[in-house]
């Protein structure tokens, strides 16, 4: 591994060879060309399905235009949410401020499409130009009646995963405004899933099934309404915990809502996340349904799995997610397809996340934080992966190096999450890994 | 602030329509009594996304964006989406400390860790609106790194492309002037030529070097990213993709027999109601026609027979020679399938948006073949663009609708009420075209929802033909699909 960044060394740590506990949490470093966005990022992301709030971006055009329509979170209704709304500022702006143009900007949307609310985010200039968002938004928020809910989410201020805590500020104030709900004796809020593809639904058919009536998502096909009486569920159930577990943790300590780390992705995980829910609530009649629930899915998505696993036997995977909670479900989903995880990394992994992906995985991979494309085109090639796993990013890396790629991303169209998802995985993961239009493509260089 | 290559002074005389809120304001929009309107599904992008494109034209350049992280990782996801390749742009990655006492730490970092990784002939810097608003001075910067201990070999070019001013389009052509002003040396003319062509496909460019070698000229195209965003599968991976036009035929540039530049819009208009400071020259052909006494041809993007046809002779006064004959019978087939197929376009209703030079050499051609050009919108704000569709749509130029500074929200409230039979432009508008009904041709840029998007052919005999194609045989694939029966000939 030559020609890395000295000091990114840390935080690439190899199985079996280094003893050392991975550096991460870190800024990325200038320069490094990291796979990473900005706070603003983080924050656009978590908020970004809720799709009838009005979603607006305070500063010059661009990131507003890069992030419209940019992630597969469905609704089931409105579709607001899907729209690129900014004050688009000018140089004029930019010298004499912009608050003007933000409060005429969100009371001409307010009027226009009647959100339930309404978030701004401020871009990297707000911060530096002074514009007092937060004073706007209580100005229009008196004046049309909606809540209006500043994200500062300057881009400089931090990494992606402070955004995500500045975007659980914001929901932490909306839950809780809402105290006339009753919910039945059972019942949770999903943090942490998006509905890509509609994965939201088919979690929700499954606690469904399971006796457990579901108060909120946040985010995914959420709802204001929804998120204000959040606080009224028995617990939280929380995936994608790098993103969600700040909003987790605020509710405990003010609604004293126990909360549980979870994933949906693979036969384990999916399984595990229902049987934990059934033991939180101590209920023999819900285990029993979540016995014969995963039993059913299990005996026939196994047979269904034999084929695919038997093409895939013995095939290296890498990966290279936003994070390190997907990262780990992913090395199990892929040993269930009898492929072996050989890199594995994430954008926002904390330690806790590198530790068990440490213990998971074989001897010999490399584990990485906050990689970029020259890293990880090498450890394709040192360690000869079949598979890529990752985002729109990582994609062409695979692809120039002519090898399959699995998009698990936030764009992605295919449903990943729950039994259906993991069929749908491994017709994806065959699809790319055993197309024959590899054989016109030279393998990756062996070590 | 914003004063880093010297072309954009702030300072008031240059600010123009003060108080009125005039030109930051979208043209055409309604603007209610405040003047203010929100943008809704922007038409355009912002500037460091047209100057990291041009800087992958030119060989062994590696993009840096001063600024936060997230400009750089969303600009290469936006690229990347539409050529599919990896793209790296490196970011100088701002933290609040950089933003309150200066970029200059995080810039040398990022310079010194893209040198150490990619070892690269050119780091081409945009900046952008955080480093410009706080008043970062990249020259500045870059005249200290000289001092202390780099290797000397990379050279560093500087845009000024903070996202408040412009579109991604005069981002493109800041940078690529600023490639020019940095390396062009001026010199006896010798033969060959440059080729200024703009935002255009890989493919076009291509078709571009393929003419001017039917010619025998040697052109110098600038920026040339026609390998370098659209490479053949790697056995091994490259840092720095390979293609791009040199440094040397650069340097070359200030010697060459013309400069043919495509566009009339360019980044010469108004910035959004900023005007740059007009002692100085804004594109990379008007600074070697100014400064190194490069002839230049200005054409719009040859699109159509009548814009193509005026390149073609353009290319024959300058060589001498004919247009070879390939290209006579390109051009006799196109105008033989234009006569073939005249019946199905005339007079069709059609809205075209995107870049504003690509919307008048996309016009130019629909007007040619009696389409009627209902709306023309473009993000841009360059107060131009009307002006040029006049010139260039002899036939129905004065019926269409221009608006600048326009989003895809106020084009499908347009299209509501007006109906038009299609859509021509690149793959935003198709949410407008999915839920009004609409057929739409994709092109230009961005194309995120197809694949090949980098490979359409727009320029020359040969793009028109594709686009004729495709957009007679869309009318007609609608009206067949319309049809109560279907039929199986036309």
């Amino acid at each position: 591994m030559n020609e890395f960044l000295k000091e990114r060394e840390t935080q690439i740590v190899t199985k079996g060879e280094n003893s050392a506990d991975i550096a991460c949490e870190k800024n990325s470093l200038a320069g490094s060309v990291s796979q990473r966005a900005c706070v603003f990022c983080g924050s656009r992301v978590v908020l970004y399905p809720i799709a009838d709030a009005l979603h607006v971006i305070h500063g010059p055009v661009g990131c507003a235009s890069y992030t419209w329509d940019i992630r597969g979170a469905l609704s089931s209704g409105p579709q607001l949410h899907r729209l690129s709304f900014t004050t688009d500022l000018k140089e004029r702006d930019v010298v004499f401020g912009g608050e003007k143009k933000l409060y005429h900007a969100l009371c001409e949307l307010i009027d226009k499409h009647q959100p339930k609310a309404a978030f701004v985010f401020s871009t990297c200039i707000i911060g530096v130009i002074g514009d007092d968002v937060e004073a706007i938004c209580r100005q229009v928020t008196r004046e049309k009646g909606i809540d209006v809910i500043p994200v500062m989410s300057e881009g400089f201020n931090g990494t992606k995963k402070d955004g995500y805590k500045i975007a659980c500020g914001a929901l932490s104030k909306l839950v809780g405004t809402d105290d006339t709900y009753r919910p039945s004796k059972y019942s949770i809020n999903i943090l942490g899933d998006f509905n890509l593809a509609g994965e939201l639904w088919i979690l929700a058919g499954y606690y469904k099934k399971l006796g457990v009536e579901l108060v909120s998502c946040m985010t995914g096909d959420g709802r204001v309404a929804e998120i204000r009486r959040a606080h009224k569920a028995t617990l939280n159930v929380v995936q994608c915990s790098g993103s969600m577990v700040h909003l987790a943790k605020d509710m405990k300590e003010k609604y004293g809502i126990p909360f549980m780390k979870v994933s949906y992705f693979g036969i384990e995980d999916m399984s595990d996340a229902l049987y934990e829910v059934a033991r939180f609530f101590k209920d023999e009649e819900m285990m029993q349904n979540a016995r014969e629930l995963v039993r059913d899915e299990i005996s026939t998505l196994l047979p269904a799995l034999q084929p695919y696993r038997q093409k895939l036997e013995g095939k290296k995977a890498a990966i290279y997610v936003g994070g390190a909670f997907k990262a780990i479900s992913l090395v199990k989903a892929l040993r269930l397809l009898g492929m072996k995880t050989v890199v594995v990394g994430s954008q926002t992994g904390n330690a806790d996340d590198y530790k068990l992906l440490k213990e998971l995985c074989d001897d010999g991979t490399i584990i990485v934080d906050d990689s970029n494309p020259n890293e990880l085109s090498e450890f394709v090639k040192l360690t000869g992966a079949n598979l890529f796993i990752g985002g729109v990013k990582e994609r062409p890396i695979a692809h120039k190096l002519g090898l399959g790629f699995c998009d698990h991303n936030h764009e992605r169209k295919e449903a990943l999450a729950g039994y259906v998802g993991m069929m749908n995985f491994a017709k994806e993961v065959v699809a790319s890994v055993t197309s024959p239009v590899w054989k016109f493509v030279a393998p990756p260089n062996l070590p | 602030m914003g004063n880093n290559n010297g072309n954009t002074v702030l300072s008031s005389p240059l600010l123009e329509g003060f108080g009125e809120a005039s030109n930051s304001l979208p043209h055409g929009k309604g603007r209610g009594e405040t003047g203010y309107k929100a943008t809704q599904n922007a038409c355009k992008l912002c500037s460091p996304l047209g100057a990291s494109v041009a800087y992958k034209g030119f060989e062994g350049c590696v993009p840096l964006i001063h600024g936060s992280q997230g400009c750089a990782t969303y600009i290469r996801r936006y690229l990347i989406s539409h050529y599919k390749e990896p793209i790296d742009i490196a970011s100088s990655n701002f933290t609040e400390d950089s933003t309150i006492f200066g970029g200059d730490r995080n810039f040398k970092i990022a310079a010194q860790n893209i040198i150490n990784q990619y070892k690269p002939k050119i780091i081409g810097i945009s900046t952008t609106c955080l480093s410009e608003t706080i008043g970062d001075d990249v020259t500045l910067f870059l005249h200290e790194l000289k001092s202390e201990d780099f290797d000397g070999k990379t050279e560093f070019v500087v845009a000024s492309t903070p996202s408040y001013q412009g579109t991604h389009i005069d981002g493109f052509h800041e940078a690529v002037a600023a490639v020019v002003r940095k390396f062009a040396k001026k010199g006896n003319p010798g033969n060959h030529i440059n080729l200024f062509p703009g935002f255009i496909s890989t493919e076009d460019i291509r078709l571009l070097k393929e003419i001017t070698a039917g010619f025998g000229i040697e052109a110098a195209i600038l920026p040339d990213y026609s390998e370098s965003l659209d490479n053949p599968v790697w056995d091994t991976y490259k840092r720095i993709p390979e293609g791009g036009t040199t440094i040397a035929e650069v340097e070359k540039s200030g010697s060459a027999l013309a400069s043919i530049e495509f566009g009339t819009v360019l980044n010469l208009g108004k910035l959004s109601g900023r005007v740059k400071n007009l002692n100085l020259t804004k594109t990379g052909a008007q600074y070697l026609e100014k400064e190194m006494d490069v002839p230049l041809v200005r054409l719009p993007m040859p699109i159509g027979i009548t814009q193509t046809d005026r390149f073609f002779e353009e290319l024959q006064k300058l060589t001498g020679k004919k247009t070879p004959e390939k290209y006579a019978k390109q051009r006799g087939r196109l105008i033989d399938a234009y006569v073939d197929a005249h019946k199905y376009v005339f007079g069709k209703k059609a809205v075209v948006y995107g870049e504003e030079d690509f919307v008048v050499g996309m016009c130019a051609f629909l007007d040619e073949i009696g389409i009627e050009i209902a709306l023309v919108a473009s993000g841009g704000e360059s107060g131009m663009l009307e002006e040029e569709l006049l010139k260039y749509c002899p036939e129905n130029g004065d019926k269409i609708e221009v608006r600048e500074g326009f989003d895809f929200e106020s084009i499908k409230e347009w299209c509501e009420t007006n109906k038009p039979d299609i859509m021509i432009g690149h793959s935003k508008g198709y949410y407008i075209a999915r839920e009004l009904k609409i057929p739409m041709v994709r092109v230009g840029f961005p194309i995120h929802d197809r694949i090949g998007g980098q490979r359409i052919k727009h320029l020359g005999y040969e793009g028109t033909q594709e686009l004729f194609d495709k957009i007679t045989n869309t009318i007609i694939e609608y009206k067949q699909d319309s049809s109560p029966v279907g039929y199986k000939y036309m």
